[in-house]
């Protein structure tokens, strides 16, 4: 069996990446050692954002997503509940209200739409906000998505193109010569192919390991609180407190949560969200779910009495400098990588396929990989 | 934190109630857990005192049991023994580092006013569990199993035992098992027509079943009793038959029956018969939340159930949690009741308290008895295997969400959904209101039928498994910010904000 494209991971990165390549005409084999979609992609809340993002890279790639979102895959959207609801984020503080005023200015100049809410405006956007916030800022190019459909969609047009997907099928070893991968071992049999795509999420270091190159993703643990079904309407837009962005300078010690709330179509209201680096540790934690509805019924007081039906949670792959890792792998040519996301990679999986798919083509790409380079982090480790 | 009890009973229904007095009367300090406001569970469902009346008992069996476990239990909480905490459900139950057990509770919607805890003592602290959460009606889906006046067998009996309603005039009562025929004849008792009982399965065939007969010889006699009262009151009772459809309007009109082979395959002509309630029931779903909470061992039992495996005194494979009664394979109040004494005092013998051997060994031999008894029942009176056959594409499997059998069947065959849990994800199945209690048992064996094979417990689980075991209100939820204790959580490295995006 010879594939031109092996993608490892069918989660909505693997599955973005194999929908380009199949697209471009590449012969593709999609390996999952468990079920579709069934890591990080089904533990998020569907986020395809610009809003959060300050100039650099990672916006580059939010904003050359969106055009993916919204062009590219304009006749799929409603397959995957694609909703340009967009973001709202509020301020509780004047000092706060100025620094989000201030990402705007940067941002704007990136090409990231933003319109300036006053405080008396705020309840225009969400009828059920808090009457002490002092300001905020709208952000229409932020969307949501239902990312399981969205990788079970892609991973079906793929396979209409020839695409094949094995699950419960775990990479055990990669196929050598010399120093280039050329394909993967697995119990069910090896697959030769020209190159080896890891989009294994936050377990893409493993992957990378079984090839003996270094690609530093580690977990960072989130919690998502799921409401009881609320009337449409209830809650419009994504909604988040600007107050992180003052935060991601601090190096305060404690969780942290950021409120994000926002209602999704089957009408249950998903509020997140929490960061801990706990390794991979399923226990539920009270303080991060107490905190997070804390901090939701502080932005929409009604919430106080709705109930939590359920929490989810997950493990967002992240890298030391919070990039992902795109592109082709110096140290074992043949071996790609499209992993560590951190919490951004539904909104990024589009761009990071489509770039995917044209270098691996040959063709120019729309984006420059270079800061996303795989290698880039043999410097600090020599440091280290 | 609040003062740690020896143990805390969750669940006062047969097991439950048995398990708190025993270990009390056994040296134990004992906190009951029970959602209801006054104890017995859905088994001895009764009224307060203040609307008793003196027949209230007639159809309810093993009373004297229930009434003789009250009065314990009332003299345990008069001395300070036992302390009883009625309507209130935990949500949340974590095992500790130094090895206690911490349970956050909310009220219920019934909440009694007597013994409510105020805010501060929504969390309990414990060295150990036995936890007693029993169990609800199974359902499988059939057309028209969402018209008004479809109801669930248990949920009829509830009406009756809690507030002498009727649920209509003229009744089919349909599923399997033995269950049908106290429904039936409660009904019939009301002064409702039971135009059937409709079985799937073949006759009274436990009366029969030899191993029955020695095991449980009080169930015999029950079963003589139903017997005669059926005929008493001309009930029809129908074997290898099911409902195919409920038919109606706006609401129940009838039922749409057949004759069907071993394994749930149609084989005769169809018939209709005129009824304005449905009472359904296919066995029981034990309610394992709080077990799988914590991470016990699970085993599909023979009826199908995912349920916590137990050694000989009822210890689960995590220290310190024994579990009782219907989460440990569904068998019956009376078997309950001895799981419940049984754990009670195996964990007295384990805290070092005076626990009778001998009395130990003869309440093991009584669960052997029971659980023998319980599986020869369960193989008398299986869901018959091609149950899914009898589905149709607009069938709805998951009424909280609206999901149709023709979505999981689009969701395996289109989209790649090769598990239960993958179908959950992308047609929504248990993602509603009860979160998977309903439609949990039906969506995993439409997930393995899909798959042409059988269900296993990673079929069940996922659909088992709950993150708060009920709806808490996020108020509820913000005023544990206070609450500093860790949960679980060694190691753990917290670190300043970064990008928020999902």
């Amino acid at each position: 069996m010879s594939a031109d494209l092996v993608v490892v991971g069918a989660g909505v990165v693997g599955a973005a990446s194999a929908y380009f390549a199949a697209l471009a005409g590449l012969r593709v084999v999609v390996v999952e050692r468990g079920a579709i979609a069934g890591g990080t992609s089904s533990a998020g809340e569907g986020n395809l954002l610009v809003s959060d993002k300050e100039p650099g890279p990672e916006l580059d790639l939010a904003l050359y997503s969106q055009r993916i979102w919204r062009d590219d895959l304009a006749e799929h959207g409603h397959l995957w509940e694609f909703e340009s609801k967009g973001g709202l984020v509020v301020a509780a503080s004047e000092g706060s209200v100025a620094a989000l005023r201030g990402l705007a200015v940067h941002q704007r100049r990136a090409g990231v739409e933003v319109h300036d809410v006053g405080r008396a405006g705020l309840r225009d956007y969400e009828p059920h906000l808090d009457g002490l916030l002092a300001g905020g800022a709208f952000y229409p190019q932020d969307a949501q998505v239902q990312p399981m459909l969205v990788a079970a969609h892609l991973l079906r047009l793929a396979r209409e193109r020839g695409a094949q997907v094995r699950t419960r099928t775990e990479v055990t070893g990669f196929l050598r010569d010399g120093a280039r991968v050329t394909g993967v071992r697995t119990p069910g049999g090896d697959v030769a192919a020209g190159a080896v795509l890891n989009a294994a999420g936050t377990w893409a270091g493993d992957v990378a390991g079984l090839a003996g190159v270094r690609v530093p993703v580690l977990p960072r643990r989130g919690f998502i609180l799921v409401t009881q079904p609320m009337p449409p309407g209830t809650i419009r837009h994504k909604v988040y407190a600007a107050e992180y962005v003052g935060d991601v300078a601090s190096s305060d010690a404690a969780l942290q949560t950021s409120p994000v709330v926002e209602a999704t179509a089957g009408g249950t209201i998903l509020i997140g969200a929490s960061r801990e680096r706990v390794g991979f540790d399923r226990t539920m934690s009270v303080p991060a779910v107490a905190t997070l509805a804390a901090k939701a019924i502080a932005l929409f007081p009604m919430l106080r009495d709705v109930r939590a039906m359920r929490t989810y949670l997950g493990f967002r792959p992240y890298c030391p400098d919070h990039l992902p890792v795109i592109g082709p792998d110096p140290r074992a040519p043949g071996l790609w990588h499209a992993c560590g996301h951190e919490g951004a990679g539904i909104g990024l999986s589009v761009g990071t396929g489509k770039l995917i798919s044209q270098a691996l083509t040959g063709a120019a790409t729309d984006l420059d990989l270079t800061p996303f380079a795989p290698d880039r982090f043999a410097h600090e480790e020599a440091v280290a | 934190m609040p003062h740690t009890t020896d143990v805390v009973v969750v669940g006062a229904g047969p097991a439950g109630l048995a398990a708190a007095v025993t270990a009390a009367e056994a040296g134990l300090g004992v906190a009951l857990v029970d959602t209801a406001a006054q104890p017995g569970g859905q088994y001895w469902r009764h009224y307060d005192p203040a609307h008793a009346r003196p027949g209230d008992h007639v159809g309810h069996h093993g009373w004297r049991v229930f009434t003789g476990l009250r009065d314990r239990l009332d003299a345990l909480r008069a001395d300070g023994r036992v302390r009883h905490l009625p309507g209130r459900q935990v949500w949340l139950v974590t095992r500790e580092p130094e090895g206690t057990f911490t349970l956050r509770t909310t009220a219920t919607v019934t909440a009694a006013p007597e013994g409510q805890p105020d805010d501060a003592e929504r969390t309990l602290s414990a060295r150990a569990l036995v936890l007693c959460p029993g169990g609800y009606d199974r359902q499988l889906p059939v057309p028209g199993w969402d018209l008004p006046g479809v109801l669930t067998a248990g949920g009829v009996q509830a009406l009756l035992k809690g507030h002498r309603t009727p649920a209509g005039r003229r009744a089919v009562v349909a599923g399997t098992g033995p269950f049908l025929l106290p429904v039936a004849t409660g009904l019939a008792r009301a002064g409702v027509t039971v135009a059937a009982v409709v079985e799937a399965n073949g006759t009274l065939g436990w009366l029969r079943d030899p191993v029955g007969a020695t095991s449980a010889p009080g169930k015999g006699i029950e079963a003589l009793g139903y017997a005669a009262l059926m005929a008493r009151h001309r009930v029809p009772y129908r074997t290898r038959t099911v409902v195919r459809e409920v038919l109606g309007a706006d609401r129940v009109e009838a039922v749409r029956v057949a004759r069907v082979d071993r394994d749930g395959r149609p084989t005769g002509p169809e018939e209709e018969i005129a009824a304005d309630l449905v009472a359904f029931g296919w066995g029981f779903t034990p309610s394992l939340e709080l077990p799988l909470m914590l991470g016990v061992d699970t085993a599909v039992d023979t009826d199908g159930s995912l349920v916590v495996t137990v050694d000989d005194v009822q210890r689960s494979s995590v220290e310190g949690v024994y579990v009782a009664g219907e989460a440990t394979g569904v068998g019956g109040a009376a078997l309950a009741v001895h799981e419940g004494r049984l754990a009670a005092l195996a964990l007295a013998a384990a805290r070092g308290r005076p626990a009778d051997p001998a009395t130990i060994r003869r309440l093991a031999r009584a669960v052997r008895r029971g659980r023998r008894f319980a599986t020869a029942m369960h193989r008398t009176y299986p869901v018959p295997a091609a149950w899914p056959e009898w589905l149709s594409e607009p069938t709805l499997v998951c009424r909280c969400e609206e999901v149709s059998y023709g979505d999981l069947r689009r969701a395996h065959d289109d989209l790649g959904a090769e598990d239960a849990r993958t179908l959950k994800m992308l047609a929504r199945p248990g993602m509603g209101w009860c979160q998977g209690r309903v439609c949990g048992f039906a969506t995993a064996g439409i997930a393995a039928c899909l798959r042409g094979r059988g269900s296993t417990p990673e079929d069940l689980r996922p659909l088992a498994t709950r993150s708060l075991a009920v709806p808490v209100p996020l108020g509820e939820l913000a005023a544990l910010t206070e609450d500093t204790t860790p949960v679980g959580a060694t190691d753990t490295t917290l670190e300043e904000g970064g990008p928020n995006g999902e």
